[in-house]
């Protein structure tokens, strides 16, 4: 069970009181009636489903309601930084993460199998 | 005496503490404090339980969590029966009743053994192989058969009656295991004024210090030091000692889950408590000290009854006081094993030998040897062994060949070196490393804020752990803000430093021999069946694994996993840490299921919500359905009646008379703010601005992309306020929705929400005679039509108090729906019943309500649309505001297979025969005549007998059914294909005119 920084709450909270609600930074275009079929596609149906640092967009359900945007990695479930929602997306270089050497899981040495 | 094996003098438990067990029917006489596996032994029963898959005979291998053979069931009484116990872990309580497993008749004489003699043909891998022909057989012959003679163990079939208890608990420092290391890490923390937690999956600290006497910490005596130390912890405030404890899973961000075994070592245990704790932890540092699991030799004939862990056989004798054997052999690549042999010695057992596969065993531990009189055989192996149920003698050869010498043992002591404990650290995500030195897989780089010590980090010198662990301790305490003025020191010695080790098969079980030599016992795995599946083409680690099962089941191969893998390196001709390891997965030893479900069981399984009337309708004999969480009056049956008879009654007396139904459970909620009715505009398809306070009307919310996603009444009580209503289970998501776009698409207008479903009671009076039955209770509106006319909503009083009365109708009749505030539902509720007694109403439960609104062709979101239906395929098209510039679904409307032509849409079907009844979700065709598979154009959403309409009535999605007008389509059931014309989608009072009465 992850804990999260509600950025209104101003305070660490267990998953348990919030719900995940899709990519962040997607903001729903104004001129809607006259977008085109390829972007209507893009804006309402296509995600990358990112493997690693992923902007997204959470809501603290029980606790004080409110939708906010997050930085987490999807590999490692780690949140990077939360922040309030409308803020432009944060400076990605001085989130990430160190990268982590090894691994001798299967994952890791697959490649190398003969 | 419990037990003619036990020691006098040796051992930690008092022998006038005695407690009498069953095993398999025979009663034993056991010490308080003894496992199952220390009793049994001290009463010389080595033979516990038969093997997986062949079914030989099988011993206790360990003294500790890591036990793969000794499972047994234990029974308290018909409901609370535990299989797959293991019986090194299961304290001995007064009158246990204990059982054995994958057994039958008995455990001596078991007929399942005829699958040793057939193992040829059950080589790794036999049943992908074996049961492929014919097809169908996998499902009908082989499947049932296989499950039939393979699992462990058999469940209960009664219901638990036990119950289960969950805390959650936030630490400073968790750490994990209270051995010495452990025991180290938390004195150092705890000094600081760090809040500790302390746990460990035995009934007392120690950890290893449970058989090495050898230790001693500041002088004391070891295992006394570690009690007398846990007792110190548990005395002060800022730390808990649990013991019973296992750490079983190690998730994101410290979060650690702790099962606490509260009363399964109890012969009568107060029912008030639970069995099992289930711990959630949070802590800010972790410091595992799990310490290090002895493996096994690998070699033939390794499994039968009295062969055993060199160290299990020392914590039988050093803490149980029991002898595993009279004479004893020895075999072993490393040095722990010989302080066994010299423990035993000391308390009177022979030693046949000590057969060391080294050439060269250190110079100290030969030295003792021989002061102590026993033969030791460097540069030996044990090639094979004998013994039907238990070991009899071994087999010794000089490595490389020769004549095997024959040597008469009852018991047989094997260590082939010391597994780091690394599941905890592998688990927080951290990466293990490969230490080609000590080959050993240790603790690479960490993820989470932890720390490994001890024997799991590698660390094998006394002092050394000692030191790693209090440094540990120390620092993670610093870490979450707390120190100690000065340093804690302490000096601990021990006998031996141990030194050797080896990982895979032994002499006599190599490459070019086909011998049994188990490298996993709980799943009947050989050397040879690794190289069998490196041979037929697995070369990852995983799949040699599930080739094999190699490290599977309730062991998960504490034992096996570094044999298993070292193997495959060695036929793969690749080096270990290139071979890779399997990923160790929570839980780290079984958890319980009650454990984990905890209080989620029976009433506290989901919360139940109970309308403000629920009572009152349960005294008028209704009966209810489940609808989400909500129980909902379905309908209402008289003295006699079915369920038929009662629903046909009840709409009948609403459109004839009227009817009172509970409708509280509708989702309400209240938008408030000078921008209220532009927000509106956004999330609903119909225009608000035109809506004028007092008045109602039927909204329609779409997703983005065009699809129906709710529906219902607004009500505008002022300007900048409306009362909007939604479907019951859309309540929720409805409310979410909203917020959603208030938040984040239209911050800029100023709104807000509020859920008020719970506020309100909601009582639908509908039917001719509504009007009659409400008015003598409603003061300060005028009820008549020209002054409330349909589709408004007046704010005034009933019976006193105050309500929000509305003029809507699901039923097509003259309707009110009365809120009052939710207290006040019950009395509001048998005010208007009995008002509507006097004019022969009654109440209607929801399956009148359904069938009532279908008689006039009103479609429940979620029933009659399925998330793929437009507005227009509902013909709803008239709510949709054609000149609004925006709203969520605008853009998703227009989009090309949306307007398509020959889309589903919602139309009337009426059967040929009047009185069939269609069934719900039945497929449409045109041609009935066509082959199998048919095109299917379309399903019935909604179908019911009709009372008022004396017969059948159905809707449907059909296939460009609005064009379909009058033709006949057909519904294939199993038994006969049922004619139905398309008709409209009202089927009552078409010209509507009841409404408005």
């Amino acid at each position: 069970m992850l804990l999260i920084y509600c950025p209104y709450c101003e305070e660490e909270r267990s998953e348990l009181e919030f719900r995940q609600a899709g990519d962040a930074h997607i903001a729903r275009p104004t001129n809607m009636t006259e977008m085109s079929d390829e972007d209507f596609e893009a804006f309402f149906f296509l995600r990358d489903n990112i493997k690693g640092l992923t902007f997204e967009r959470w809501r603290h359900l029980n606790g004080c309601g409110r939708f906010f945007n997050a930085a987490r990695d999807t590999v490692s479930d780690k949140f990077l930084t939360t922040y309030k929602a409308g803020l432009p997306r944060p400076d990605v270089s001085t989130l990430r993460p160190a990268t982590e050497a090894t691994v001798e899981t299967y994952e890791a040495t697959e490649s190398n199998a003969k | 005496m419990s037990g003619a094996n036990r020691i006098s003098g040796a051992g930690r438990l008092t022998p006038a503490k005695t407690a009498r067990f069953v095993f398999d029917g025979r009663s034993y006489l056991a010490l308080e404090g003894d496992t199952v596996a220390s009793a049994l032994l001290a009463n010389g029963v080595h033979l516990v339980g038969r093997s997986f898959k062949y079914h030989r005979p099988r011993g206790i291998v360990s003294a500790g969590a890591e036990e793969p053979n000794a499972l047994i069931g234990v029974e308290r009484d018909v409901a609370r029966q535990q299989p797959n116990v293991r019986a090194t872990v299961q304290e001995v309580f007064d009158g246990a009743k204990i059982v054995s497993q994958n057994r039958w008749p008995s455990l001596s004489f078991d007929v399942g053994a005829v699958n040793n003699l057939l193992a040829p043909f059950f080589a790794a891998g036999f049943y992908y192989k074996t049961f492929m022909w014919p097809k169908q057989a996998w499902k009908h012959v082989y499947e049932p058969r296989i499950r039939a003679a393979a699992g462990l163990g058999v469940s209960p079939t009664e219901g638990d009656t036990d119950h289960y208890a969950n805390r959650y608990a936030h630490c400073d420092v968790l750490v994990i295991g209270a051995g010495i290391a452990g025991l180290s890490a938390a004195l150092a923390a705890a000094k600081t004024g760090a809040r500790v937690i302390l746990c460990d999956e035995q009934p007392e600290v120690g950890g290893a210090l449970h058989f090495d006497t050898s230790v001693t910490v500041d002088g004391e005596d070891g295992f006394a030091w570690a009690q007398a130390t846990a007792a110190r912890l548990a005395r002060m405030d800022n730390v808990t000692v649990l013991t019973r404890t296992t750490a079983f899973g190690y998730y994101a961000q410290n979060f650690v889950g702790l099962s606490e075994r509260v009363t399964e070592h109890l012969a009568r245990p107060d029912r008030r408590l639970p069995r099992e704790r289930l711990w959630q932890v949070r802590a800010k540092r972790v410091v595992i000290a799990t310490g290090a699991i002895e493996r096994h030799m690998v070699f033939a004939n390794n499994d039968r009854p009295g062969i055993m862990l060199a160290s299990a056989a020392r914590t039988f004798l050093n803490h149980f006081g029991v002898a595993v054997g009279r004479r004893v052999g020895v075999y072993t690549a490393n040095d722990s094993a010989y302080e066994a042999a010299f423990d035993l010695k000391r308390a009177g057992v022979t030693i046949a030998a000590i057969v060391d596969s080294r050439e060269q065993p250190s110079e100290e531990v030969l030295a003792e040897a021989r002061a102590l009189g026993i033969e030791v055989l460097a540069g030996h192996g044990v090639v094979d062994t004998s013994g039907k149920l238990r070991v009899a003698s071994m087999s010794v050869a000089r490595n490389g060949g020769g004549s095997a010498r024959k040597i008469p043992i009852d018991a047989l002591l094997m260590s082939a070196g010391w597994t780091p404990s690394v599941h905890m650290f592998s688990q927080s995500r951290g990466k293990v490393a490969y230490d080609f030195d000590t080959q050993r897989f240790l603790p690479g780089t960490y993820a989470q804020d932890c720390l490994s010590v001890g024997a799991c980090n590698g660390t094998n010198d006394l002092q050394a752990t000692i030191e790693e662990a209090l440094a540990a301790g120390e620092l993670m305490a610093n870490a979450t803000g707390f120190s100690a003025p000065e340093k804690l020191e302490l000096q601990g010695s021990n006998a031996f430093a141990w030194t050797g080790g080896m990982a895979g098969s032994a002499e006599g079980a190599g490459p070019d021999t086909t011998v049994k030599a188990f490298i996993d016992f709980q799943n009947d795995v050989c050397a040879k069946d690794i190289r069998l599946a490196v041979r037929e083409g697995m070369h990852s680690i995983e799949h040699i694994k599930r080739f094999t099962t190699n490290g599977m089941a309730t062991d998960q191969g504490k034992l096996s996993n570094i044999h298993g893998l070292a193997i495959a390196a060695e036929t793969l001709g690749r080096e270990i840490p290139k071979v890779g390891l399997t990923t160790f997965r929570a839980p780290y030893t079984p958890v319980s299921f009650g454990t984990l479900i905890n209080h989620s069981r029976g009433d506290l399984f989901d919360p139940t919500r109970k309308t403000p009337m629920h009572a009152l309708e349960e005294a008028e004999g209704a009966v209810f359905e489940d609808v989400g969480q909500w129980k909902r009056a379905w309908y209402y049956p008289r003295a006699g009646e079915d369920m038929h008879q009662a629903v046909n009654r009840e709409c009948r007396t609403v459109r004839e008379t009227a009817g009172i139904f509970d409708a509280s459970t509708l989702g309400k909620i209240e938008v408030v703010g000078p921008d209220a009715a532009q927000f509106l505009n956004l999330i609903y398809t119909n225009s608000w601005d035109t809506l004028k306070p007092g008045r109602c009307r039927y909204g329609i919310m779409l997703r983005e992309d065009g699809f129906v996603y709710d529906d219902g009444v607004v009500g505008r009580m002022a300007e900048d306020r409306f009362h909007v209503t939604t479907t019951t289970g859309g309540a929720a998501r409805v409310m979410n929705h909203m917020e959603d776009y208030l938040q984040t698409e239209f911050p800029h207008l100023k709104v807000w929400l509020t859920s008020a479903t719970e506020q309100w009671a909601v009582i639908a009076v509908q039917g001719p005679k509504a009007r009659e039955i409400i008015a003598p209770l409603v003061e300060g509106i005028d009820l008549s039509s020209e002054a409330f006319p349909h589709m408004s909503v007046r704010e005034g009083r009933i019976c006193g108090v105050p309500t929000r009365l509305f003029r809507m109708s699901f039923t097509g009749e003259t309707g009110f729906e009365v809120n009052v505030p939710a207290d006040f539902g019950p009395a509001v509720w048998a005010a208007i019943s009995a008002e509507g007694e006097k004019v022969g109403a009654c109440a209607y439960g929801t399956e009148a309500m359904h069938i009532l609104r279908a008689e006039k062709g009103y479609i429940i979101v979620g029933q009659d649309t399925d998330g793929t239906v437009t507005p227009d395929d509902a013909s709803l098209s008239w709510a949709v505001g054609k000149k609004k510039p925006d709203f969520v679904g605008i853009r998703g409307l227009k989009r090309s297979d949306l307007v398509a032509d020959g889309r589903k849409q919602l139309v009337g079907l009426l059967t040929k025969d009047p009185k069939v009844v269609l069934e719900e979700g039945a497929q449409v065709v045109a041609d009935p005549n066509q082959a199998v598979p048919m095109t299917m154009i379309g399903h019935v959403t909604s179908s019911y007998w009709s009372e008022n309409c004396g017969r059948s009535i159905a809707l449907a999605l059909v296939a460009g059914g609005k064009a379909r007008l009058g033709e006949t389509l057909y519904v294939p059931m199993p038994d006969a294909t049922i004619a139905v014309e398309v008709s409209e989608m009202v089927f009552f009072d078409k010209e509507g005119g009841r409404i408005h009465g």
